[in-house]
């Protein structure tokens, strides 16, 4: 009872201690718990592929036939592509949600009570939620092409412009982990998650930037949304020329990646930070 | 033996609430302590200090032997937490979660699924392993939680509220899977409300309030704190009450009260057994007929009340009232 414990006492235990969880295996185990969530779940799965199916209906079919793309391509090739760029952030959403809730249900607070690099779940996390929006992307992409959608490039640019989605994918994920992390709960994220409502629509995705009232437009033109949207639409498409934009397609590309590295970083960081922090 | 948990002077200010005002507490390797005390008492702000959840303002914290404000990696290869609500995973199966709460602690991937193994059979979880646990009851979810929390192996187990909310049945099972981890070896932190769970559960109890320790001690002992056995006796007349108030003051430490409304008369004793042994006698040489007569130890809450001048339950309600 009395004995000085100052100095670190030698465990005697039948099985010594475990140096803890690796980076690597942190990942991708915490990666796996996210992504089964979401197939084990049928509701999410439907909920998702519905709401993308329907949303794309509408604006091919409803709004499309009033809207002048101010380029060649036809208004079903402008919009799909934007339509894919915008699907990373309404999937991206559901990640906000499931931070929140893995904060408030005592998960992170297991997973900080184990001897395991905390950076890893947040690497975890936003691979998991990477692998559930490039989903996003393959559902919305194939009624894209059921309604009539149609690459106008090779192959190798059209890949290049899933890649570009995918990576804006992980670059978004971090900042939807960080709202998750700091709403308090799964429905204050939600609501914060709506900040996407303008990213997604005052941008490229729908309409030609140049039909938006004059001082809307340096927005819509410059914010990151837009840029991933000119990139991945003009290597779809065959050019900026044909989609009715300046610069070329490979200043969309670069310019796009700077933004995900940039988002990436900050957010990244801002995550592990707010994760790792012993109140 | 060096303790398993040592704090001194332990003190963590939220803004201006002391949730851990100086506390002071010892608790001995190789057994269940708990740590008992009203909502809002602390208990979780002590958890999720020896968790490493939170850094405390002032004061010192070891795990066996560990600072834990200077090493707290090194705590976390030693202590398994299971929160308050249960964090096991809907949508995975009871070994999955497990496997996967083992790898995380560091486990290989063959002893980590040897370890889920091990830990569903004990907790008797083996049948419904791979089922989702969504389909699992509130009770099955509890001990699976408890199943992530030790299937590290960890020294040090810390269990916070481990059965609130559960049925009476499911209670018990958690109790007896909590005391056959012990015999094994584990330390055992747990926090409850509940009296009864600290007086099945723990060797130690540790009761708390307000961010201090306000007693500690086996429950045998803090039953003593509290005051003497009670003799309590109802007669089979209303009119005997006189003739047996006449007969427990011959024993009694205090003056015996009589309970009209009851038909009961009860007195504090100092040896129970004795004075209830001639209480018996006495009476039946009177020739007084009762319905009931017994010794009652007195309870935790008792002793909570001596200590506080309120009832657990009461301050649970003045907490519960202000959320």
């Amino acid at each position: 009872m009395t004995t000085t414990i100052d100095a670190p006492v030698l465990l005697t235990t039948p099985r010594p201690p475990v140096a803890g969880s690796t980076f690597v295996t942190t990942t991708l185990t915490t990666a796996k718990r996210t992504v089964l969530q979401f197939f084990r779940t049928p509701q999410l799965l439907m909920m998702g592929t519905v709401q993308g199916a329907l949303f794309l209906f509408m604006f091919r079919f409803v709004f499309g036939g009033a809207i002048k793309t101010g380029g060649a391509v036809t208004y079903v090739d402008f919009l799909v592509p934007g339509f894919l760029v915008t699907t990373v952030l309404w999937t991206g959403m559901s990640a906000a949600s499931g931070v929140a809730e893995d904060s408030n249900t005592g998960v992170y607070d297991r997973l900080r009570s184990l001897p395991l690099p905390r950076s890893a779940v947040m690497l975890g996390r936003s691979l998991a939620d990477t692998a559930l929006v490039s989903w996003g992307l393959l559902v919305t992409g194939v009624f894209g092409l059921l309604f009539g959608f149609r690459p106008h490039a090779s192959a190798g640019a059209v890949l290049l412009a899933v890649a570009v989605m995918v990576v804006s994918g992980f670059a978004m994920t971090w900042v939807f982990v960080f709202l998750g992390l700091v709403s308090g709960s799964a429905q204050a994220a939600q609501g914060m998650s709506m900040l996407v409502i303008p990213f997604s629509f005052v941008s490229s995705a729908n309409v030609p930037i140049k039909s938006m009232p004059g001082w809307m437009q340096p927005f819509a033109a410059n914010q990151p949304i837009s840029v991933m949207i000119n990139a991945t639409r003009s290597l779809m498409q065959g050019g900026t020329k044909r989609i009715g934009i300046e610069h070329t397609t490979t200043y969309w590309v670069v310019l796009t990646l700077i933004w995900c590295v940039g988002i990436s970083v900050v957010f990244g960081y801002l995550c592990v930070a707010r994760f790792s922090r012993t109140k | 033996m060096s303790p398993i948990i040592e704090a001194r002077g332990l003190t963590k200010t939220f803004g201006d609430v002391r949730a851990l005002d100086n506390l002071n507490l010892t608790a001995d390797s190789g057994c269940v302590t708990a740590l008992l005390g009203p909502n809002g008492a602390g208990k979780t702000t002590f958890i999720n200090a020896v968790a490493t959840l939170l850094s405390p303002s002032s004061g010192e914290l070891f795990v066996d032997g560990i600072d834990v404000i200077k090493h707290p990696k090194r705590v976390r290869q030693i202590i398994g937490l299971a929160g308050q609500s249960a964090s096991v995973e809907p949508a995975m199966t009871g070994r999955e979660n497990l496997n996967m709460v083992a790898r995380l602690f560091g486990l290989d991937r063959s002893s980590a699924q040897s370890a889920a193994v091990a830990v569903l059979d004990r907790l008797g979880l083996s049948e419904a392993g791979d089922r989702l646990v969504r389909t699992y009851s509130g009770g099955m979810r509890r001990r699976l939680d408890l199943g992530a929390s030790l299937v590290g192996s960890p020294r040090l187990l810390l269990l916070d509220e481990p059965t609130t909310g559960l049925d009476p049945r499911s209670r018990m099972d958690l109790w007896d899977a909590i005391r056959s981890l012990v015999a094994d070896g584990t330390n055992v932190l747990l926090t409850t409300q509940y009296l009864e769970e600290a007086d099945q559960l723990a060797r130690d109890v540790v009761i708390v309030d307000h961010g201090r320790v306000i007693a500690s001690g086996t429950p045998d002992e803090l039953k003593g704190q509290a005051g003497r056995d009670v003799i309590e006796v109802r007669p089979h007349h209303a009119f005997a009450l006189a003739a047996v108030h006449e007969v427990l003051a011959t024993v009694a430490a205090e003056p015996p009260r009589t309970d009209i409304d009851m038909q009961r008369v009860s007195a504090p004793v100092d040896s129970g057994a004795e004075g209830l042994a001639s209480v018996v006698r006495l009476l039946d040489e009177r020739g007084v007929s009762v319905d009931d007569i017994g010794l009652r130890r007195p309870t935790l809450d008792e002793v909570f009340l001596v200590l506080t001048g309120q009832t657990i339950e009461s301050g649970d309600a003045t907490s519960a009232a202000k959320a």
